[in-house]
């Protein structure tokens, strides 16, 4: 077993994977990464065949050491990462030896960066996964210490960068009708899908708030029998805000809702840092149907979009003894702004 | 396929689309007891003979989702079927199914463990005492288990219970407290928040991570209350299982 050294915790971690589907009927909501698109891209840098569990840091990183040879992928909103106080690339894969102090600061676009290592975490499982769930108790967030991981399979494979699909700024996110769109009146949808939201200060892993200028409230809200709820719904308010809600969201609710985000758009509401400002798009399910992706499809998609990492100066010990025109960068100034 | 919506509250089955991968089928928009009724019965039945390609169903109060793999099935040919099963429920007669288990939960009515027992019997029209018996001699189900793992809406309390929800927020009721609104009963796993009136207290954990079975209440779990006295909660409390006394007998 090797192990991950968590020397000091800055923002909210806990270790997520794909969550535990399969427990609605027993109100056990499905939980794992916020982001699942940042776990998709990380096992493309590592070569995972499928998604492994790694570290969510909502807000900003920490002080990380390894005990053994491992590679680490650094994917979801990009973070200010230094190995050894050289800038790492984001959204890449690096290798990191045992006496290299990995430091990963705070996001500089989006709420949830993730490190993944080459192994995945081997920590504590309850019904099948390791996926911390805050709002119902099961696991905490990670406190300093050993965390386990397990072995990577090929700690010397060369670093790879991804192109990540965008997120992390907002932008527009597609929405499709669910049972009870036709509860709000026409005029009431349409002015919606015109409103530019902006994200509240107030949201967690159970949903996020998007305020705008007024409300989109339903005349047939008040009696409605609780229904049950899923990640992606627009859950409005009495007054007509909208909550989005994301991975530990409860599993039944009593609010009426306006259509739900395809899975495919939904990181990008959940990186939506406070401030943020947000379209809603409706449109047809056969349109959302081809957007569809299994996981094992979603990972396949983004290996077009992995490349290796060739020669990055960060990772050149012997920087010194080149000639280089310009300074050292973390090479992602360009994007995502 | 009918997608429009119906704002009546005659049960009338409809299928909407949930999310890339669900299908809905909804009785009625509000909970009363033949949409109730329909919606266990429909809930056994998909259980019962589960359509091919269904990865998940869950059952709400007046509806039932079922999730498909969108790899492995179409989302219309489930919709179809679903309707067809929920218009044969509708032609009756709706008798509720059998449950196949009992829970016999010990509970602690009025003073201090339901503040609110008072007021609430005032409002259903009897003494604390006959309102308590009421409670425990209704036949009581397991209706829907949501919001929170493993908590269970139990019901249908008489027709005189149909009590609206409070406007303000009792701010907090310790897990345990058995509150009631709308014909219903909450058995809190947690100390919440809620618009529902407390009424008694019972040591029963709906939700503990670390037992074999961390959810032990299944939607259609026919309940019986049994009153006991405050200091047996307290007692009961101290057992490791969480359980709270509460007894299960399978019934078939």
């Amino acid at each position: 077993m090797t192990s991950l050294l968590l020397r000091r915790a800055d923002g909210i971690l806990t270790v997520q994977d794909m969550g535990r589907s399969g427990h609605l009927a027993k109100g056990l909501s499905r939980g794992g990464a916020v982001d699942r698109q940042a776990l998709i891209e990380a096992a493309v840098l590592l070569g995972a065949d499928e998604p492994l569990s790694g570290i969510e840091m909502a807000g900003a990183g920490g002080l990380f050491e390894v005990e053994q040879p491992m590679r680490i992928a650094l994917t979801g909103a990009p973070m200010v990462a230094t190995l050894d106080g050289v800038p790492l690339r984001w959204h890449a894969s690096h290798s990191v030896k045992p006496g290299q102090i990995l430091h990963i600061g705070g996001v500089q676009a989006g709420s949830y960066g993730y490190l993944t290592p080459g192994g995945g975490m081997a920590s504590d499982e309850w019904l099948g996964s390791q996926a911390a769930h805050l709002s119902i108790g099961i696991f905490s967030p990670l406190a300093p210490g050993a965390l386990l991981t397990g072995p990577d399979p090929c700690p010397d494979a060369p670093p790879r960068v991804i192109d990540p699909v965008a997120r992390f700024n907002g932008g527009k996110v597609r929405v499709i009708d669910g049972p009870q769109t036709g509860l709000f009146a026409d005029d009431v949808l349409g002015a919606f899908f015109e409103t530019e939201f902006t994200r509240s200060d107030r949201g967690n892993r159970q949903g996020v708030r998007f305020d705008a200028d007024r409300g989109f409230a339903s005349e047939h809200a008040a009696g409605l029998a609780s229904d049950l709820i899923g990640p992606g719904d627009l859950q409005m308010t009495g007054d007509g805000v909208p909550f989005v809600l994301l991975a530990e969201c409860q599993t039944i609710g009593g609010y009426p809702r306006l259509g739900t985000i395809i899975p495919i758009d939904l990181p990008i509401a959940a990186q939506a840092a406070p401030g943020t400002k947000l379209r809603f798009q409706r449109i047809a399910l056969d349109e959302a149907d081809r957007l569809w992706q299994t996981e094992r499809q979603q990972v396949r998609t983004a290996v077009a979009r992995c490349r290796p990492l060739v020669r990055d100066p960060a990772m050149i010990t012997d920087l010194l003894g080149f000639q280089l025109i310009g300074g050292v960068t973390a090479g992602d100034e360009l994007e995502e702004r | 396929m009918e997608c429009e919506t119906d704002i009546s509250a005659k049960p009338d089955p409809r299928v909407f689309w949930a999310g890339v991968d669900g299908v809905l089928l909804r009785f009625a928009l509000t909970p009363e007891s033949g949409a109730m009724t329909a919606t266990q019965l429909l809930a056994a039945d998909l259980e019962h003979r589960t359509p091919s390609g269904t990865v998940e169903i869950a059952p709400g109060l007046v509806s039932v989702l079922l999730r498909f793999d969108p790899a492995r099935t179409q989302r219309d040919v489930l919709a179809k079927e679903m309707l067809a099963r929920a218009r044969q429920i509708m032609q009756g007669p709706l008798d509720i199914p059998d449950s196949a288990r009992r829970w016999t939960i010990p509970v602690a009515f009025g003073d201090a463990d339901g503040p609110q027992l008072s007021e609430v019997a005032q409002a259903v029209g009897c003494s604390p005492d006959a309102a308590i018996r009421q409670i425990c001699e209704t036949e009581l189900r397991v209706l829907v288990i949501g919001f929170a793992p493993g908590q269970p809406y139990i019901g249908l309390l008489p027709e005189a219970w149909d009590l609206p929800r409070q406007s303000e927020l009792t701010p907090t009721v310790p897990a345990g407290a058995v509150v009631v609104a709308v014909r219903q009963i909450v058995m809190f796993g947690a100390a919440s928040a809620t618009g529902w009136r407390q009424v008694g207290r019972s040591a029963f954990r709906s939700f503990r991570p670390e037992r074999d079975t961390p959810m032990p209440l299944r939607a259609g779990d026919a309940i019986r209350f049994a009153r006991v006295s405050v200091s047996e909660i307290e007692a009961l409390e101290q057992k490791a299982d969480g359980l709270g006394g509460a007894q299960l007998e399978v019934l078939r």
